[in-house]
């Protein structure tokens, strides 16, 4: 109940700002911000509860947008059906990758989520209809009522998909899914021996996390009024979805969603004070610092810090 | 009487080696087996086929008058065979009693409240009450050798396959796990018992049977078993 309730007042609260005369950049930034809370949360359902490294976040999310940018182009649809479109699409690809779980396992499975990711960008890059390498110009559809700037209506969708992402990252670590998840991250024989449908719960697990990070990826075109494969691909989206996690805490839904509210803004501070490249390093020197000093990210020294000062 | 379980003709390959040669077996209900054999005799193997771990190439595996050979190894869980294994695979990020509560939810489909009186009564049987709340990372070899047995009750089993549960145990630690096992068997439960300690299976087994290469060499009551010349050389190598 208190959980829904702040939900409901989080989701107040971001309409309002939106309808205050707030500085754009603002909403340009929160919008990315916002836009790796999913992608962490959802990257945190297989990863760190059913412990498969996925390493092809940026492949989810870029089709995600791709087919955002189809059904724009073709059938001139709204945003929500984009975004459930590519959900839709994102996470029959999840399908497939959970599939590999059958015979691919540790670094293995990851690697295989990497080729996954080149596979599709090179199809992206191949395909006229949607601008093949040089990219393709979108125009934005006026923007929806109350809302005066298309930014800030997607600000306020973006919140809408993290809400709705860490609810079902928190139904499923909280139900008897995230026990068997948990199970198979523990040991996946002992797990398929204590009745846990192993197979089926990895394909649950990988099509719920790619649906959620395809979602993630539909608002993207109209946000840059652009798309263009070589940066939807991006490998940055790969490792931040992975890193975010495993700063905040794997073990539990706030986890990834503390990583993610931590390390987009430093990014964001990052490139609007120092570069735009500084911002990658940034990831990688604290990602690297966690794995050493706190392998159960900030939650972990939450958890420490709670039982010393008892 | 119809056996619980009937293995004929199993046979299992890996590559070019065989591990299993047309294996066939029948136990009754409530019997306690014992399996031996030296090491890659192919008893692992065999209890691997049994659980759903591997797949036999031919024959049939029978459980409760079901075909099972074609199921996944947790829907045979669901019909009764429960295992431990050999080296032991906690759920090393639960506490002893939330991995107890794995089966519970999957197999007995008991709500967590439900699960946990249950699994906190098997903790107690099987002597590990008072660890119920401390982290599976944190247990001695002794604990986990019965938290293996414990999380397999807890998948509320008619047969329950019991691997190597001694290996490496102490003379006393040796007979609490006898006397958790007898206590088992007398509670109803049909137990295989694969062990390399003969002292102990030659006491708990009513029946054992002799694996070497593959095929079953003899078959009988422990104390024929040990007299038996192809026995002592297969061990023995004599």
């Amino acid at each position: 109940m208190k959980y829904w309730i702040t939900v409901a007042v989080v989701l107040i609260v971001a309409v309002v700002v939106a309808l205050v005369p707030v500085n754009e950049y603002f909403f340009y930034a929160a919008f990315v911000v916002l836009q790796f809370v999913v992608l962490a949360t959802a990257w945190n359902i297989l990863g760190g509860y059913a412990g498969y490294v996925n390493f092809g976040t940026g492949a989810f999310f870029a089709i995600g947008a791709y087919s955002a940018v189809v059904l724009f182009k073709w059938l001139g649809a709204p945003l929500g059906v984009q975004i459930l479109a590519a959900a839709g699409v994102s996470g029959l690809l999840g399908f497939g990758v959970g599939l590999l779980t059958l015979r691919l396992r540790g670094i293995f499975f990851a690697i295989a989520t990497v080729a996954v990711t080149f596979m599709l960008e090179t199809v992206m890059v191949n395909w006229r209809y949607v601008g093949g390498a040089t990219g393709l110009q979108l125009l934005r559809p006026p923007v929806t009522e109350p809302f005066d700037s298309y930014t800030r209506m997607l600000f306020v969708v973006m919140a809408l998909l993290a809400l709705v992402a860490i609810s079902v990252a928190r139904y499923v670590q909280d139900s008897w899914i995230g026990r068997g998840l948990r199970a198979i991250r523990d040991s996946e024989e002992a797990a398929e021996c204590s009745g846990v449908p192993t197979l089926k719960l990895k394909l649950f697990a990988c099509t719920v996390s790619g649906a959620l990070m395809g979602a993630a990826g539909a608002p993207m075109p109209m946000y840059l009024s652009f798309i263009e494969p070589a940066s939807s691909f991006s490998l940055n989206y790969s490792v931040s979805a992975l890193a975010m996690p495993m700063i905040g805490g794997t073990a539990h839904w706030i986890g990834p969603v503390i990583g993610a509210l931590l390390l987009a803004s430093i990014q964001q501070i990052v490139t609007v004070t120092i570069s735009n490249e500084i911002n990658v390093l940034v990831v990688g020197v604290l990602l690297v610092l966690f794995v050493v000093a706190a392998p159960d990210g900030v939650l972990g020294l939450f958890k420490r810090w709670l039982r010393s000062s008892r | 009487m119809a056996a619980l379980l009937q293995v004929s003709n199993v046979s299992k390959h890996f590559g070019g080696f065989t591990a299993l040669a047309g294996v066939s077996l029948a136990i009754a209900e409530g019997e306690r087996f014992g399996l031996i054999g030296p090491n890659g005799s192919g008893k692992t193997t065999l209890i691997n086929c049994v659980s759903g771990s591997l797949r036999n190439e031919t024959g049939s595996i029978v459980f409760n008058g079901e075909e099972v050979s074609r199921l996944p190894a947790y829907v045979r869980t669901r019909r009764g065979i429960a295992r431990s294994f050999q080296i032991p695979r906690p759920f090393r990020t639960m506490s002893v009693l939330e991995n107890l509560l794995v089966p519970s939810a999957y197999v007995a489909h008991l709500k967590d409240t439900d699960g946990e009186a249950e699994a906190l009564d098997i903790l107690r049987k099987i002597g590990l009450a008072e660890k119920a709340h401390a982290p599976s990372s944190a247990l001695s070899q002794v604990e986990l050798r019965k938290l293996e047995l414990a999380r397999a009750m807890a998948a509320r089993p008619k047969l329950l396959i019991s691997d190597e549960a001694m290996a490496g145990l102490s003379g006393a630690e040796v007979e609490e796990m006898l006397k958790i096992l007898f206590a088992l068997n007398q509670a109803g439960i049909t137990i295989i018992m694969i062990e390399h300690i003969m002292q102990a299976v030659m006491r708990f087994s009513q029946r054992v049977v002799c694996l070497d290469a593959g095929r079953i060499i003899c078959e009988g009551t422990p104390a024929s078993i040990v007299q038996n010349p192809e026995v002592r050389k297969a061990y023995l190598g004599a």
